[in-house]
């Protein structure tokens, strides 16, 4: 970054200062031009006074594991929101929940114009976190107890999680007086992709707001090789990757729903539905015994093609009724076969009354060209009706609403698949929170 | 406008006045103090050197806090126990000044309020609301520091002081607000924290290696 033109007089420029570690005599750079308190050497962890010009030791911490190591070297730099900042320390923080302990790993990172920020990374997942300019407020619950939201300019966080944090290892530079082993009580609030931190110490409390980052945008601002470690998990503040908005996706859906009503309820009024033809037939067993099939009147579909409803009622009760039906063009000789079940069964059994089938029936031919038609009806009858009565009604232009049903059906299916995404995906975020949702077994030491 | 110019009563070299309200200055080549009276320039103390410090600002260092453009004139280095911080003397170009913090590259700009019946320093306590021009402030740290080191020109006499009690107060916005118990009367400052790319600033120092 450009620092402008340098002035005329004035102080030199600061530089980056190379000293040696008083235990160890190991080489030290501090990078931050002044603005660390402390610094530890890399090679016998001392922690020092980087205040001092003679860095004076003020604890020394040993390390349990050898392979702490951070993921992005000290020293490294690269670019945030536009600013290069430097990796000038890091530290691994760790904390405690039902006997299990979760590390995580925090980076100091630094600019001389811009000062500093941080980076958290937790199995794969990263923040970008700075120190909150403005006081967030916290609301409390009605009991007085632990508080389930904070807001921060003008946005509300839900509560997540208050646990200690404990510091277990620590590398570089930092602007506060870092020790192995303090504890602080940390509260995240979560707005995702934001989270609002809460580290309460002895004396004072530091708010923090984090963004979240994937571990490619760290690899890519900081040129890092290879490929960054893949996230495990969902996290607090991960971004749902279900489409941008359950919200705007249902009332999206509720727009289509509407003119699709409105399709239908045009169609609806500007079809004719005009009766062609309504006949009652009466068929006795005894009667049939030559001639089964018989035709209705002629009767006339004018105008354009058009859809043609055939009904059928007959008072069927434990019994069936088949009509075999031909429609028939008496000008061209066209026809159209298909046959009708009508059958209507109920009884009581254990569980109740119940019923099956209906007596009435109804189908639809499609574009059928106007002329004069009738009906050739060939029924066929439950062996055990002796006679019957049943009424045939036809009504030229129908709307049909079949297509509309499945187009209704087409919107609503990604709504609800999207939904219950996004549900399933918030379900493992709060998971780990301390509010997990509900009905979750407690075995959830598998989701680590 | 002419800029007032004087000679250093004690090395002789010119002093430029850059605001015309200056009390105090600091002479840039023997580091004399030196207080404006209503005849000449008097010196007062001598400035100690100043502990190397990394804030990107200096005097002559130019920016621009609303639609206002500004030029840094004077410097108070403060010391606390956990760090220090300056509180730069700026100039604004309708001839008004205000001071523009800068605690580890955190950025705040502040102007004097007039406001009356400021509480003593016993009657302040972390958590206590005040509300001036309508906006409430509530306490939040009670800092006791000391002056480290002064440079350049300064709206008031400020060589001989040494400790100095800080009461801020936040507010809810960017907005806060600081009592300085430095005179027997308190004095209040309002301002807001500020972004470093809002203010636009130039002649601001290098780095090296950035």
């Amino acid at each position: 970054m450009s620092a402008g033109t340098p002035p005329l007089s004035g102080p030199p420029k600061p530089q980056a200062k190379a000293l040696n570690c008083p235990k160890c005599g190991a080489a030290i750079v501090l990078r931050s031009f002044g603005q660390a308190e402390t610094v530890v050497c890399a090679s016998c962890h001392c922690i020092l006074d980087a205040k001092d010009p003679n860095l004076a030791i003020l604890q020394q911490f040993e390390i349990k594991t050898s392979d702490v190591r951070p993921l992005i070297p000290l020293g490294t730099r690269g670019k945030l929101r536009g600013t290069d900042y430097e990796v000038i320390g890091f530290e691994r923080r760790s904390t405690q929940v039902d006997g299990i302990t979760y590390c995580w790993h925090e980076y100091v990172l630094f600019n001389p114009y811009k000062g500093i920020c941080y980076l958290t990374e937790y199995n794969g997942h990263w923040n970008d976190i700075s120190i909150c300019k403005v006081l967030p407020t916290v609301d409390h619950n009605m009991f007085g107890g632990s508080s389930l939201t904070a807001n921060y300019l003008g946005e509300s966080y839900k509560h997540f999680q208050t646990a200690d944090a404990g510091t277990d290892f620590v590398l570089g530079e930092f602007p506060w007086q870092v020790r192995v082993g303090e504890k602080a009580a940390v509260t995240d609030y979560v707005h995702p992709p934001r989270v609002l931190s809460s580290e309460k110490l002895d004396k004072e409390v530091i708010w923090s707001i984090g963004e979240y980052m994937y571990g490619r945008e760290i690899w890519e601002a900081f040129k890092l090789p290879g490929v960054p470690p893949e996230a495990m998990g969902v996290y607090e503040n991960q971004p749902s990757p279900v489409a941008t908005n359950v919200a705007g996706m249902w009332a999206a859906f509720a727009a289509f729903a509407v003119l699709l009503l409105a399709l239908i309820a045009g169609f609806d009024m500007r079809a004719k539905k005009e009766p062609v033809l309504h006949q009652t037939f009466h068929w006795e067993r005894a009667k049939v015994a030559n001639e089964t099939s018989f035709v209705t009147d002629v009767f006339e579909l004018k105008g354009r093609p058009s859809t043609v409803e055939v009904k059928t009622w007959a008072p069927v009760s434990n019994e069936w009724i088949y009509l075999n039906y031909a429609l028939i063009n008496q000008d061209t000789g066209q026809a159209w076969d298909f046959g009708r079940e009508v059958s209507y069964y109920s009884g009581y059994d254990s569980d109740g009354s119940w019923s099956e089938g209906s007596r009435n029936d109804s189908v639809v031919i499609p574009s059928v060209p106007s002329g004069h038609y009738y009906f050739r009806i060939e029924p066929e009858v439950d062996p055990a009706v002796p006679a019957i009565a049943y009424s045939v009604e036809v009504t030229r232009d129908v709307p049909v609403f079949g297509f509309y049903g499945i187009a209704f059906l087409a919107l609503l299916a990604p709504a609800i698949i999207t939904s219950f995404r996004a549900y399933t995906f918030e379900r493992s975020r709060w998971s780990e929170s301390d509010h997990p949702p509900m009905q979750l077994s407690s075995s959830s030491g598998d989701d680590e | 406008m002419t800029q007032p110019v004087a000679n250093c009563p004690n090395c002789g070299a010119k002093i430029v006045f850059r605001w015309s309200s200056t009390v105090q200055t600091v002479c840039e080549f023997c580091k004399s103090i030196l207080v404006r009276t209503d005849v000449d320039l008097k010196k007062v103390g001598q400035v100690a050197d100043l502990p190397p410090d990394s804030s990107p600002i200096q005097i002559n260092t130019e920016g621009k806090y609303g639609n206002k453009a500004f030029v840094v004139v004077g410097r108070i280095l403060y010391e606390y126990d956990q760090g220090g911080w300056n509180e730069w003397h700026v100039m604004m170009n309708d001839g008004t000044s205000a001071w523009l913090a800068d605690a580890q590259s955190e950025y705040a700009l502040s102007l004097s309020s007039k406001a009356q019946n400021l509480p003593a320093p016993t009657q302040v306590h972390v958590g206590q609301q005040f509300t001036w021009n309508n906006q409430p402030y509530t306490v939040t740290v009670i800092t006791p520091a000391h002056y480290r080191g002064v440079e350049g020109e300064l709206p008031f006499q400020y060589w001989d002081k040494t400790n100095v009690t800080f009461v801020d107060l936040r507010t809810e916005s960017t907005k806060f607000a600081t009592l300085d118990y430095s005179d027997p009367e308190p004095a209040l400052y309002l301002g807001e924290f500020v972004q470093f790319e809002d203010l636009k600033l130039k002649n601001l120092r290098s780095f090296e290696g950035w």
